[in-house]
Protein backbone atom coordinates (compact mmCIF):
# COMPACT_ATOMS: atom_id res chain seq x y z
CA UNK A 1 0.00 0.00 0.00
CA UNK A 2 1.24 3.64 -0.95
CA UNK A 3 2.49 5.27 2.20
CA UNK A 4 0.97 8.74 2.12
CA UNK A 5 1.20 12.51 4.04
CA UNK A 6 -1.43 14.45 4.94
CA UNK A 7 -1.48 16.45 1.81
CA UNK A 8 -1.75 13.55 -0.18
CA UNK A 9 -4.18 11.78 1.55
CA UNK A 10 -6.42 15.16 1.22
CA UNK A 11 -6.23 15.12 -2.46
CA UNK A 12 -6.42 11.52 -2.86
CA UNK A 13 -9.93 11.63 -1.21
CA UNK A 14 -11.07 14.78 -2.88
CA UNK A 15 -10.18 13.11 -6.43
CA UNK A 16 -12.16 9.97 -5.62
CA UNK A 17 -8.27 7.63 -5.66
CA UNK A 18 -7.28 5.43 -3.34
CA UNK A 19 -3.75 6.92 -3.53
CA UNK A 20 -1.94 9.91 -5.22
CA UNK A 21 1.54 10.91 -5.57
CA UNK A 22 3.42 13.40 -6.28
CA UNK A 23 3.96 15.11 -9.67
CA UNK A 24 0.44 13.49 -10.14
CA UNK A 25 -2.03 15.57 -12.09
CA UNK A 26 -5.40 15.07 -10.86
CA UNK A 27 -9.17 16.95 -10.56
CA UNK A 28 -10.54 16.89 -6.96
CA UNK A 29 -14.06 18.08 -5.88
CA UNK A 30 -14.16 21.41 -3.32
CA UNK A 31 -15.37 21.93 0.14
CA UNK A 32 -15.20 25.50 -0.32
CA UNK A 33 -14.38 28.16 -2.88
CA UNK A 34 -13.61 31.67 -1.55
CA UNK A 35 -12.91 35.55 -3.33
CA UNK A 36 -12.46 38.42 -1.88
CA UNK A 37 -13.41 42.49 -3.05
CA UNK A 38 -9.69 42.40 -4.71
CA UNK A 39 -9.90 39.52 -6.81
CA UNK A 40 -13.69 38.42 -7.59
CA UNK A 41 -14.42 41.54 -9.36
CA UNK A 42 -12.12 39.05 -11.77
CA UNK A 43 -13.71 35.75 -10.97
CA UNK A 44 -17.27 37.15 -11.63
CA UNK A 45 -16.39 38.63 -14.69
CA UNK A 46 -15.02 35.35 -16.36
CA UNK A 47 -17.59 33.26 -14.44
CA UNK A 48 -20.57 35.18 -16.77
CA UNK A 49 -18.55 34.49 -19.93
CA UNK A 50 -19.28 30.37 -18.77
CA UNK A 51 -22.67 31.59 -19.33
CA UNK A 52 -24.26 28.93 -17.33
CA UNK A 53 -26.85 30.42 -15.17
CA UNK A 54 -25.78 29.16 -11.72
CA UNK A 55 -23.26 28.28 -9.41
CA UNK A 56 -22.46 25.02 -7.90
CA UNK A 57 -23.16 25.08 -5.05
CA UNK A 58 -24.78 28.47 -2.81
CA UNK A 59 -22.95 27.33 0.34
CA UNK A 60 -20.11 26.27 -0.98
CA UNK A 61 -18.82 30.17 -1.84
CA UNK A 62 -17.62 32.00 0.34
CA UNK A 63 -17.46 36.53 -0.32
CA UNK A 64 -15.87 38.06 1.94
CA UNK A 65 -15.31 42.13 1.31
CA UNK A 66 -11.93 42.95 3.67
CA UNK A 67 -8.97 44.34 1.28
CA UNK A 68 -10.23 47.72 0.64
CA UNK A 69 -13.35 48.16 2.68
CA UNK A 70 -15.04 50.36 4.27
CA UNK A 71 -14.87 50.93 0.47
CA UNK A 72 -11.55 53.66 0.35
CA UNK A 73 -12.91 54.91 -2.75
CA UNK A 74 -15.04 55.16 -6.09
CA UNK A 75 -13.35 52.11 -7.63
CA UNK A 76 -13.27 49.64 -4.58
CA UNK A 77 -16.94 50.73 -3.88
CA UNK A 78 -17.85 49.38 -6.88
CA UNK A 79 -15.92 46.51 -6.74
CA UNK A 80 -17.77 45.78 -3.23
CA UNK A 81 -20.53 46.40 -5.32
CA UNK A 82 -20.15 43.77 -7.90
CA UNK A 83 -19.37 40.82 -5.36
CA UNK A 84 -22.81 42.24 -3.35
CA UNK A 85 -24.50 41.76 -6.42
CA UNK A 86 -23.07 38.71 -7.62
CA UNK A 87 -24.31 37.13 -4.32
CA UNK A 88 -27.55 38.63 -4.64
CA UNK A 89 -28.25 37.55 -7.84
CA UNK A 90 -27.04 33.53 -7.51
CA UNK A 91 -28.30 33.57 -3.70
CA UNK A 92 -24.64 32.74 -2.35
CA UNK A 93 -25.07 32.09 1.62
CA UNK A 94 -21.69 33.03 2.70
CA UNK A 95 -21.68 36.89 1.74
CA UNK A 96 -19.80 39.13 4.55
CA UNK A 97 -20.18 42.50 4.17
CA UNK A 98 -18.84 45.32 6.43
CA UNK A 99 -20.27 45.12 9.57
CA UNK A 100 -20.40 41.06 9.76
CA UNK A 101 -17.32 40.78 8.09
CA UNK A 102 -13.52 40.43 8.52
CA UNK A 103 -10.03 39.25 7.03
CA UNK A 104 -11.18 36.28 5.59
CA UNK A 105 -8.15 33.99 7.17
CA UNK A 106 -9.44 34.82 10.24
CA UNK A 107 -13.10 34.97 9.53
CA UNK A 108 -13.21 31.19 7.91
CA UNK A 109 -11.81 29.64 10.79
CA UNK A 110 -13.57 32.02 13.53
CA UNK A 111 -16.74 30.81 11.71
CA UNK A 112 -16.60 27.64 11.58
CA UNK A 113 -16.69 27.49 7.48
CA UNK A 114 -13.57 25.29 7.33
CA UNK A 115 -12.63 21.86 8.84
CA UNK A 116 -9.74 19.27 9.26
CA UNK A 117 -9.78 17.14 6.18
CA UNK A 118 -11.59 20.01 3.58
CA UNK A 119 -9.51 20.76 0.44
CA UNK A 120 -10.14 24.56 0.21
CA UNK A 121 -9.31 27.36 -2.35
CA UNK A 122 -8.95 30.76 -2.57
CA UNK A 123 -8.56 34.10 -4.79
CA UNK A 124 -6.19 35.02 -1.98
CA UNK A 125 -2.30 33.63 -1.50
CA UNK A 126 -2.75 33.38 1.95
CA UNK A 127 -5.10 30.70 2.08
CA UNK A 128 -3.06 28.38 3.06
CA UNK A 129 -4.13 29.90 6.85
CA UNK A 130 -6.60 26.80 7.24
CA UNK A 131 -3.86 24.07 7.31
CA UNK A 132 -3.50 24.80 10.90
CA UNK A 133 -7.03 22.68 10.98
CA UNK A 134 -5.80 20.16 9.05
CA UNK A 135 -7.22 20.87 5.98
CA UNK A 136 -5.58 21.17 2.90
CA UNK A 137 -6.67 24.78 1.26
CA UNK A 138 -4.33 26.82 -1.20
CA UNK A 139 -4.21 30.67 -2.88
CA UNK A 140 -5.23 30.39 -6.53
CA UNK A 141 -6.21 33.58 -9.17
CA UNK A 142 -9.69 34.73 -9.86
CA UNK A 143 -9.88 32.87 -13.38
CA UNK A 144 -9.54 29.29 -11.28
CA UNK A 145 -11.89 30.84 -8.57
CA UNK A 146 -14.32 31.68 -11.38
CA UNK A 147 -14.32 27.86 -12.91
CA UNK A 148 -14.70 26.52 -9.02
CA UNK A 149 -17.69 28.78 -8.69
CA UNK A 150 -19.20 27.04 -11.68
CA UNK A 151 -17.83 23.23 -11.28
CA UNK A 152 -16.89 23.18 -7.58
CA UNK A 153 -13.81 21.67 -9.42
CA UNK A 154 -10.28 22.04 -9.81
CA UNK A 155 -7.01 20.87 -10.96
CA UNK A 156 -4.09 20.07 -8.58
CA UNK A 157 -0.64 18.90 -9.56
CA UNK A 158 0.06 17.01 -6.20
CA UNK A 159 2.96 18.36 -4.49
CA UNK A 160 6.10 16.94 -2.54
CA UNK A 161 5.60 17.18 1.10
CA UNK A 162 8.24 19.01 3.29
CA UNK A 163 8.25 17.55 7.03
CA UNK A 164 8.69 20.41 9.87
CA UNK A 165 9.14 18.71 13.30
CA UNK A 166 9.09 21.39 15.67
CA UNK A 167 10.41 20.63 19.15
CA UNK A 168 11.20 21.90 22.39
CA UNK A 169 9.36 25.12 24.88
CA UNK A 170 9.40 28.33 23.07
CA UNK A 171 10.46 31.47 25.03
CA UNK A 172 7.79 33.49 26.37
CA UNK A 173 8.57 36.27 23.61
CA UNK A 174 8.82 33.49 21.33
CA UNK A 175 5.20 32.94 19.33
CA UNK A 176 4.10 31.33 16.07
CA UNK A 177 5.33 34.70 14.11
CA UNK A 178 9.16 34.04 14.78
CA UNK A 179 9.17 30.59 14.17
CA UNK A 180 7.51 30.57 10.86
CA UNK A 181 10.32 33.92 10.13
CA UNK A 182 13.04 31.63 11.64
CA UNK A 183 12.04 29.07 8.95
CA UNK A 184 11.58 31.01 5.55
CA UNK A 185 14.90 32.78 7.15
CA UNK A 186 16.21 29.30 6.88
CA UNK A 187 14.78 28.05 3.39
CA UNK A 188 14.01 30.90 1.42
CA UNK A 189 11.21 32.91 -0.27
CA UNK A 190 11.22 29.56 -3.18
CA UNK A 191 12.20 26.92 -0.25
CA UNK A 192 8.93 25.27 -0.59
CA UNK A 193 8.15 25.86 -4.28
CA UNK A 194 5.51 23.68 -5.63
CA UNK A 195 5.76 21.68 -2.19
CA UNK A 196 3.24 21.45 0.99
CA UNK A 197 4.76 21.89 4.11
CA UNK A 198 3.78 19.61 7.19
CA UNK A 199 4.41 20.29 10.82
CA UNK A 200 4.51 18.00 13.35
CA UNK A 201 6.41 17.31 16.70
CA UNK A 202 6.03 17.85 20.65
CA UNK A 203 6.33 21.11 20.51
CA UNK A 204 2.66 21.34 19.36
CA UNK A 205 1.95 21.09 22.86
CA UNK A 206 3.01 24.67 23.44
CA UNK A 207 1.36 26.42 19.93
CA UNK A 208 -2.18 27.26 19.77
CA UNK A 209 -4.58 26.94 17.01
CA UNK A 210 -4.26 30.99 16.74
CA UNK A 211 -0.40 30.80 16.59
CA UNK A 212 -0.59 27.87 13.79
CA UNK A 213 -2.66 29.80 11.51
CA UNK A 214 -0.05 32.38 11.79
CA UNK A 215 2.53 29.66 10.75
CA UNK A 216 0.37 28.55 8.21
CA UNK A 217 -0.31 31.79 6.89
CA UNK A 218 3.19 32.80 5.99
CA UNK A 219 3.71 29.49 4.39
CA UNK A 220 2.87 31.20 1.01
CA UNK A 221 5.87 33.47 1.94
CA UNK A 222 8.14 30.13 1.37
CA UNK A 223 6.51 29.37 -1.76
CA UNK A 224 4.41 26.67 -0.29
CA UNK A 225 1.49 25.17 -2.14
CA UNK A 226 -0.32 23.83 1.70
CA UNK A 227 0.93 24.19 5.26
CA UNK A 228 -0.42 21.87 7.18
CA UNK A 229 -0.58 20.95 10.60
CA UNK A 230 -1.32 17.47 12.48
CA UNK A 231 -3.82 17.19 14.25
CA UNK A 232 -3.95 16.98 17.94
CA UNK A 233 -6.69 17.74 21.22
CA UNK A 234 -6.54 21.57 20.60
CA UNK A 235 -7.63 20.69 16.40
CA UNK A 236 -10.41 19.03 17.97
CA UNK A 237 -11.09 21.30 20.55
CA UNK A 238 -10.73 23.92 18.37
CA UNK A 239 -13.33 22.29 16.26
CA UNK A 240 -15.91 21.38 17.95
CA UNK A 241 -19.05 23.41 18.46
CA UNK A 242 -17.59 25.66 15.85
CA UNK A 243 -16.95 23.48 12.16
CA UNK A 244 -20.03 23.79 10.38
CA UNK A 245 -19.07 20.19 8.13
CA UNK A 246 -18.14 17.18 9.77
CA UNK A 247 -14.39 16.75 10.43
CA UNK A 248 -12.11 14.34 9.12
CA UNK A 249 -8.61 14.30 10.53
CA UNK A 250 -5.56 13.00 8.58
CA UNK A 251 -2.30 12.01 9.90
CA UNK A 252 0.68 10.86 7.94
CA UNK A 253 1.01 7.17 7.35
CA UNK A 254 4.08 5.66 9.04
CA UNK A 255 7.23 5.62 6.39
CA UNK A 256 5.55 8.15 3.90
CA UNK A 257 7.88 9.70 1.78
CA UNK A 258 9.00 13.62 2.31
CA UNK A 259 11.14 15.56 0.25
CA UNK A 260 12.72 17.12 3.09
CA UNK A 261 13.14 16.99 6.80
CA UNK A 262 13.72 20.38 8.81
CA UNK A 263 13.94 20.12 12.61
CA UNK A 264 13.48 23.22 14.72
CA UNK A 265 14.35 23.41 18.12
CA UNK A 266 11.77 25.75 19.21
CA UNK A 267 13.74 26.50 22.49
CA UNK A 268 16.71 28.04 20.91
CA UNK A 269 14.67 30.37 18.86
CA UNK A 270 14.79 33.79 19.41
CA UNK A 271 12.48 36.85 18.79
CA UNK A 272 12.83 37.60 14.87
CA UNK A 273 12.25 40.67 12.40
CA UNK A 274 12.08 39.77 8.42
CA UNK A 275 14.25 43.03 7.21
CA UNK A 276 13.73 44.82 3.91
CA UNK A 277 12.71 43.83 1.32
CA UNK A 278 12.26 40.30 1.62
CA UNK A 279 10.57 38.07 3.77
CA UNK A 280 13.38 35.57 4.14
CA UNK A 281 15.88 38.25 5.27
CA UNK A 282 15.51 37.17 9.22
CA UNK A 283 17.31 38.70 11.58
CA UNK A 284 16.90 38.71 15.27
CA UNK A 285 15.47 41.92 17.12
CA UNK A 286 18.91 42.48 19.27
CA UNK A 287 20.44 43.30 15.57
CA UNK A 288 18.14 46.00 14.94
CA UNK A 289 17.24 47.35 18.39
CA UNK A 290 17.76 50.92 17.58
CA UNK A 291 16.14 51.54 13.94
CA UNK A 292 14.11 54.62 14.53
CA UNK A 293 10.43 53.96 13.18
CA UNK A 294 7.20 56.08 12.06
CA UNK A 295 4.30 53.69 11.92
CA UNK A 296 3.49 50.45 14.20
CA UNK A 297 1.03 48.01 12.56
CA UNK A 298 -0.68 45.42 14.40
CA UNK A 299 -3.10 43.09 12.87
CA UNK A 300 -4.04 41.06 9.59
CA UNK A 301 -4.72 37.98 8.47
CA UNK A 302 -1.36 36.99 10.04
CA UNK A 303 -1.33 38.23 13.51
CA UNK A 304 -5.24 39.96 13.77
CA UNK A 305 -6.42 37.56 16.10
CA UNK A 306 -7.58 37.59 19.77
CA UNK A 307 -4.45 36.45 21.35
CA UNK A 308 -2.10 38.64 18.97
CA UNK A 309 -4.58 41.77 20.75
CA UNK A 310 -4.14 40.52 23.80
CA UNK A 311 0.00 39.67 23.45
CA UNK A 312 -0.11 43.53 22.02
CA UNK A 313 -2.74 44.73 24.77
CA UNK A 314 0.21 43.37 27.58
CA UNK A 315 2.85 44.92 26.53
CA UNK A 316 1.17 48.21 25.87
CA UNK A 317 -0.93 48.61 29.45
CA UNK A 318 -0.12 51.36 31.46
CA UNK A 319 1.99 52.55 28.51
CA UNK A 320 2.15 55.38 25.95
CA UNK A 321 3.27 54.97 22.68
CA UNK A 322 6.54 57.28 21.92
CA UNK A 323 5.96 60.70 20.39
CA UNK A 324 5.89 60.64 16.84
CA UNK A 325 5.18 57.29 16.25
CA UNK A 326 1.48 56.05 14.68
CA UNK A 327 0.45 53.04 15.99
CA UNK A 328 -2.33 51.46 14.48
CA UNK A 329 -4.31 48.10 15.73
CA UNK A 330 -6.61 46.45 13.49
CA UNK A 331 -8.58 43.25 14.91
CA UNK A 332 -9.01 40.97 12.07
CA UNK A 333 -12.88 40.53 12.38
CA UNK A 334 -16.17 41.85 13.92
CA UNK A 335 -15.76 39.06 16.90
CA UNK A 336 -12.41 39.87 17.46
CA UNK A 337 -13.14 43.87 17.91
CA UNK A 338 -15.91 42.56 20.71
CA UNK A 339 -13.87 41.05 22.47
CA UNK A 340 -11.38 43.42 22.38
CA UNK A 341 -13.86 45.78 23.67
CA UNK A 342 -15.32 43.11 26.08
CA UNK A 343 -11.98 42.43 28.03
CA UNK A 344 -10.81 45.72 27.77
CA UNK A 345 -7.96 45.60 25.49
CA UNK A 346 -9.74 48.92 23.39
CA UNK A 347 -9.44 50.89 26.24
CA UNK A 348 -5.76 49.79 26.43
CA UNK A 349 -5.20 50.66 23.03
CA UNK A 350 -6.69 53.54 23.35
CA UNK A 351 -5.34 54.84 26.31
CA UNK A 352 -1.67 53.83 24.65
CA UNK A 353 -2.30 56.57 22.42
CA UNK A 354 -3.26 53.97 19.13
CA UNK A 355 -5.63 54.01 16.58
CA UNK A 356 -8.30 51.25 16.67
CA UNK A 357 -9.97 50.29 13.78
CA UNK A 358 -12.60 48.48 12.13
CA UNK A 359 -11.40 45.57 10.72
CA UNK A 360 -9.64 45.60 7.30
CA UNK A 361 -6.29 44.48 5.04
CA UNK A 362 -5.93 47.97 4.62
CA UNK A 363 -2.24 48.94 5.66
CA UNK A 364 -0.65 45.78 5.12
CA UNK A 365 -0.60 45.64 1.18
CA UNK A 366 -0.16 49.47 1.37
CA UNK A 367 -4.58 49.88 0.39
CA UNK A 368 -5.46 52.78 3.12
CA UNK A 369 -5.69 53.13 6.98
CA UNK A 370 -1.49 53.47 7.04
CA UNK A 371 -0.05 53.95 3.56
CA UNK A 372 3.59 54.96 4.10
CA UNK A 373 5.26 57.94 3.14
CA UNK A 374 8.80 58.24 1.09
CA UNK A 375 11.79 57.22 3.48
CA UNK A 376 9.44 56.23 6.09
CA UNK A 377 9.86 53.24 8.46
CA UNK A 378 7.62 50.87 10.20
CA UNK A 379 7.45 47.17 12.37
CA UNK A 380 4.48 45.94 11.52
CA UNK A 381 2.75 41.94 11.95
CA UNK A 382 1.71 41.40 8.88
CA UNK A 383 3.46 39.16 6.11
CA UNK A 384 4.98 40.93 3.20
CA UNK A 385 7.53 43.74 3.32
CA UNK A 386 8.54 43.60 -0.71
CA UNK A 387 9.49 47.05 -2.05
CA UNK A 388 6.36 49.37 -1.87
CA UNK A 389 4.15 47.11 -0.09
CA UNK A 390 2.92 49.48 2.81
CA UNK A 391 3.52 52.62 0.26
CA UNK A 392 6.01 54.78 -1.50
CA UNK A 393 8.76 52.58 -2.87
CA UNK A 394 11.45 54.28 -0.94
CA UNK A 395 9.70 53.18 2.72
CA UNK A 396 10.18 49.88 4.54
CA UNK A 397 8.73 47.64 6.33
CA UNK A 398 10.19 45.35 9.10
CA UNK A 399 8.18 42.21 10.07
CA UNK A 400 7.51 41.18 13.80
CA UNK A 401 5.23 39.63 16.11
CA UNK A 402 2.31 41.29 18.04
CA UNK A 403 4.52 41.40 21.37
CA UNK A 404 7.91 42.60 19.43
CA UNK A 405 5.71 45.45 17.63
CA UNK A 406 3.82 46.75 21.09
CA UNK A 407 7.21 46.77 22.42
CA UNK A 408 8.65 49.21 19.78
CA UNK A 409 6.24 51.30 19.12
CA UNK A 410 6.37 52.32 23.09
CA UNK A 411 10.52 52.45 22.54
CA UNK A 412 9.27 54.65 19.27
CA UNK A 413 12.61 52.45 17.61
CA UNK A 414 12.77 48.48 17.49
CA UNK A 415 13.29 47.01 20.16
CA UNK A 416 12.26 43.65 22.89
CA UNK A 417 9.42 44.11 25.66
CA UNK A 418 12.23 43.20 27.87
CA UNK A 419 13.80 46.60 27.35
CA UNK A 420 10.64 48.15 28.72
CA UNK A 421 11.02 49.85 32.71
CA UNK B 1 6.51 32.03 -33.41
CA UNK B 2 7.37 34.74 -30.91
CA UNK B 3 9.95 37.26 -31.49
CA UNK B 4 10.92 40.55 -29.59
CA UNK B 5 13.77 42.41 -27.46
CA UNK B 6 14.41 41.02 -23.92
CA UNK B 7 13.76 43.04 -20.57
CA UNK B 8 15.88 41.26 -18.12
CA UNK B 9 14.55 40.96 -14.64
CA UNK B 10 16.81 39.05 -11.19
CA UNK B 11 15.05 36.79 -9.05
CA UNK B 12 12.11 36.85 -6.90
CA UNK B 13 10.22 38.95 -8.53
CA UNK B 14 7.03 39.39 -6.54
CA UNK B 15 3.83 41.22 -7.69
CA UNK B 16 3.81 43.87 -5.56
CA UNK B 17 6.58 44.91 -7.88
CA UNK B 18 4.76 44.07 -10.97
CA UNK B 19 1.37 45.74 -10.30
CA UNK B 20 1.39 47.35 -6.77
CA UNK B 21 -1.48 47.11 -4.65
CA UNK B 22 -2.73 50.92 -5.39
CA UNK B 23 -3.49 49.87 -8.53
CA UNK B 24 -5.62 46.86 -7.56
CA UNK B 25 -9.05 48.78 -7.32
CA UNK B 26 -9.29 48.20 -11.48
CA UNK B 27 -8.96 45.20 -13.59
CA UNK B 28 -8.68 47.23 -17.10
CA UNK B 29 -6.31 45.63 -18.77
CA UNK B 30 -5.32 49.39 -20.68
CA UNK B 31 -4.80 51.03 -16.91
CA UNK B 32 -2.94 47.95 -15.59
CA UNK B 33 -0.70 47.87 -18.35
CA UNK B 34 0.41 51.38 -17.72
CA UNK B 35 1.69 50.60 -14.54
CA UNK B 36 3.06 47.25 -14.92
CA UNK B 37 6.57 47.10 -13.45
CA UNK B 38 6.13 50.52 -12.06
CA UNK B 39 7.92 49.69 -8.39
CA UNK B 40 10.91 47.72 -10.11
CA UNK B 41 11.64 49.83 -12.90
CA UNK B 42 9.40 52.73 -13.11
CA UNK B 43 10.55 53.31 -17.23
CA UNK B 44 9.52 49.81 -18.16
CA UNK B 45 5.67 50.82 -19.12
CA UNK B 46 6.84 53.56 -21.34
CA UNK B 47 10.05 51.66 -22.93
CA UNK B 48 8.31 48.05 -23.69
CA UNK B 49 7.13 47.53 -27.50
CA UNK B 50 4.53 44.79 -28.57
CA UNK B 51 6.10 41.69 -28.77
CA UNK B 52 8.86 42.09 -26.13
CA UNK B 53 10.29 39.30 -24.46
CA UNK B 54 10.32 39.23 -20.27
CA UNK B 55 13.24 37.14 -18.87
CA UNK B 56 14.12 36.27 -15.18
CA UNK B 57 15.77 34.40 -12.65
CA UNK B 58 14.04 31.78 -10.05
CA UNK B 59 10.60 32.09 -8.62
CA UNK B 60 9.03 35.18 -10.88
CA UNK B 61 5.40 35.91 -9.75
CA UNK B 62 6.20 35.08 -6.10
CA UNK B 63 3.65 36.88 -3.41
CA UNK B 64 0.31 37.42 -3.79
CA UNK B 65 -2.35 35.66 -6.07
CA UNK B 66 -3.36 38.47 -7.67
CA UNK B 67 -3.97 37.60 -11.45
CA UNK B 68 -4.26 41.28 -12.21
CA UNK B 69 -0.04 40.60 -12.74
CA UNK B 70 0.33 38.28 -15.39
CA UNK B 71 -2.73 40.23 -17.00
CA UNK B 72 -0.64 43.96 -16.34
CA UNK B 73 2.20 42.02 -18.88
CA UNK B 74 0.04 40.78 -21.36
CA UNK B 75 -1.76 43.77 -21.56
CA UNK B 76 1.43 45.86 -22.26
CA UNK B 77 2.26 43.85 -25.23
CA UNK B 78 4.59 41.14 -24.21
CA UNK B 79 4.62 38.03 -25.82
CA UNK B 80 6.53 35.59 -23.41
CA UNK B 81 7.65 35.23 -20.15
CA UNK B 82 10.94 32.97 -19.43
CA UNK B 83 11.83 32.42 -16.09
CA UNK B 84 14.51 30.22 -14.04
CA UNK B 85 11.64 29.09 -12.27
CA UNK B 86 7.55 30.70 -11.47
CA UNK B 87 5.75 30.82 -8.28
CA UNK B 88 3.12 28.78 -8.68
CA UNK B 89 -0.11 30.94 -8.47
CA UNK B 90 1.84 33.01 -10.96
CA UNK B 91 1.85 29.71 -13.24
CA UNK B 92 -1.30 29.03 -13.20
CA UNK B 93 -2.63 32.46 -13.52
CA UNK B 94 -0.65 33.08 -16.46
CA UNK B 95 -1.54 29.80 -18.35
CA UNK B 96 -5.59 30.84 -17.28
CA UNK B 97 -5.51 33.35 -19.31
CA UNK B 98 -3.51 32.73 -22.23
CA UNK B 99 0.41 34.31 -21.13
CA UNK B 100 2.55 32.05 -22.46
CA UNK B 101 5.39 31.43 -20.36
CA UNK B 102 8.85 28.86 -20.29
CA UNK B 103 10.43 27.48 -17.73
CA UNK B 104 14.54 26.89 -19.02
CA UNK B 105 17.02 27.97 -16.61
CA UNK B 106 20.11 27.22 -19.27
CA UNK B 107 18.06 29.97 -21.72
CA UNK B 108 18.15 32.45 -18.90
CA UNK B 109 21.58 32.30 -18.19
CA UNK B 110 22.21 33.23 -21.67
CA UNK B 111 19.89 36.35 -22.05
CA UNK B 112 21.17 39.61 -21.35
CA UNK B 113 18.99 42.57 -21.59
CA UNK B 114 18.12 43.81 -24.91
CA UNK B 115 19.15 40.76 -26.76
CA UNK B 116 16.82 39.81 -29.35
CA UNK B 117 14.92 36.20 -28.60
CA UNK B 118 12.71 34.16 -30.64
CA UNK B 119 10.52 31.68 -29.18
CA UNK B 120 8.63 28.24 -30.65
CA UNK B 121 5.47 28.10 -27.91
CA UNK B 122 4.40 24.70 -29.48
CA UNK B 123 8.00 23.09 -29.54
CA UNK B 124 9.32 24.58 -26.47
CA UNK B 125 12.37 25.85 -28.49
CA UNK B 126 14.44 29.65 -27.50
CA UNK B 127 16.83 30.60 -29.78
CA UNK B 128 18.99 33.72 -28.41
CA UNK B 129 19.60 35.08 -31.69
CA UNK B 130 22.06 37.90 -30.14
CA UNK B 131 24.60 34.82 -28.96
CA UNK B 132 22.90 32.32 -31.33
CA UNK B 133 22.53 29.60 -28.78
CA UNK B 134 19.07 27.48 -28.94
CA UNK B 135 17.56 26.05 -26.02
CA UNK B 136 14.85 24.14 -25.02
CA UNK B 137 12.15 24.49 -22.28
CA UNK B 138 10.50 22.26 -19.70
CA UNK B 139 7.53 20.86 -21.96
CA UNK B 140 4.13 21.13 -20.30
CA UNK B 141 2.09 18.01 -19.19
CA UNK B 142 -0.62 17.22 -21.78
CA UNK B 143 -3.15 18.64 -19.71
CA UNK B 144 -2.18 21.99 -19.14
CA UNK B 145 -0.88 22.18 -22.98
CA UNK B 146 -4.24 21.60 -23.50
CA UNK B 147 -5.75 24.84 -21.65
CA UNK B 148 -3.34 26.82 -23.69
CA UNK B 149 -4.42 25.20 -26.78
CA UNK B 150 -8.16 26.60 -26.07
CA UNK B 151 -6.45 30.04 -24.99
CA UNK B 152 -6.93 29.78 -21.72
CA UNK B 153 -9.26 28.32 -18.69
CA UNK B 154 -12.43 29.83 -19.36
CA UNK B 155 -12.26 28.67 -22.95
CA UNK B 156 -11.15 24.88 -22.42
CA UNK B 157 -14.26 24.69 -19.83
CA UNK B 158 -16.20 26.08 -22.60
CA UNK B 159 -15.57 23.87 -24.75
CA UNK B 160 -15.90 20.60 -22.05
CA UNK B 161 -19.17 22.13 -20.99
CA UNK B 162 -20.72 22.07 -24.35
CA UNK B 163 -19.44 18.83 -25.06
CA UNK B 164 -21.03 17.49 -22.35
CA UNK B 165 -24.06 19.07 -23.43
CA UNK B 166 -23.97 17.50 -26.45
CA UNK B 167 -23.49 14.26 -25.22
CA UNK B 168 -26.79 14.16 -23.21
Amino acid sequence: MVKMTIAEKILARHSGNDAVIPGQLIECDLDLVLANDVTAPISIAQFEKLGIGEVFDRSKIVLVADHYVPNKDIKSAINAKVMRDFALKYGIEYNYDVGTSGIEHALLPEQGLVTAGDLVIGADSHTCTYGALNAFSTGMGSTDIAIAFATGRAWFKVPESIKVVLSGQPAPDVSGKDIILSLIGMIGVDGALYKALEFCGDALDAISMEQRMTICNMGIECGAKAAIFVPDSKTREYLDGRAINEARFYEPDDGAEYAQTIEIDCSKLEPVLAVPHSPSNVESVSQHAGVRLDQVVIGSCTNGRIEDMRAAAEVLAGRRVAPGIRCIVIPATQDVVSKCLEEGLAKIFIDAGCAFSTPTCGPCLGGHMGVLAPGEVAISTTNRNFVGRMGDTSSKVYLASPRIAAASAVLGRIGLPSELG
Amino acid sequence: MIRGRVHRFGRDVDTDVIIPARFLTSSEPVFLAAHCMEDIDPTFASRVEAGDIMAADENFGCGSSREHAPLAIKSCGVSAVVAKSFARIFYRNSINIGLPILECAEAVDDISDGDIVSIDTASGTIVNETTGNSFQAIAFPEFIASIIESGGLVEATMAKLSGQRSER
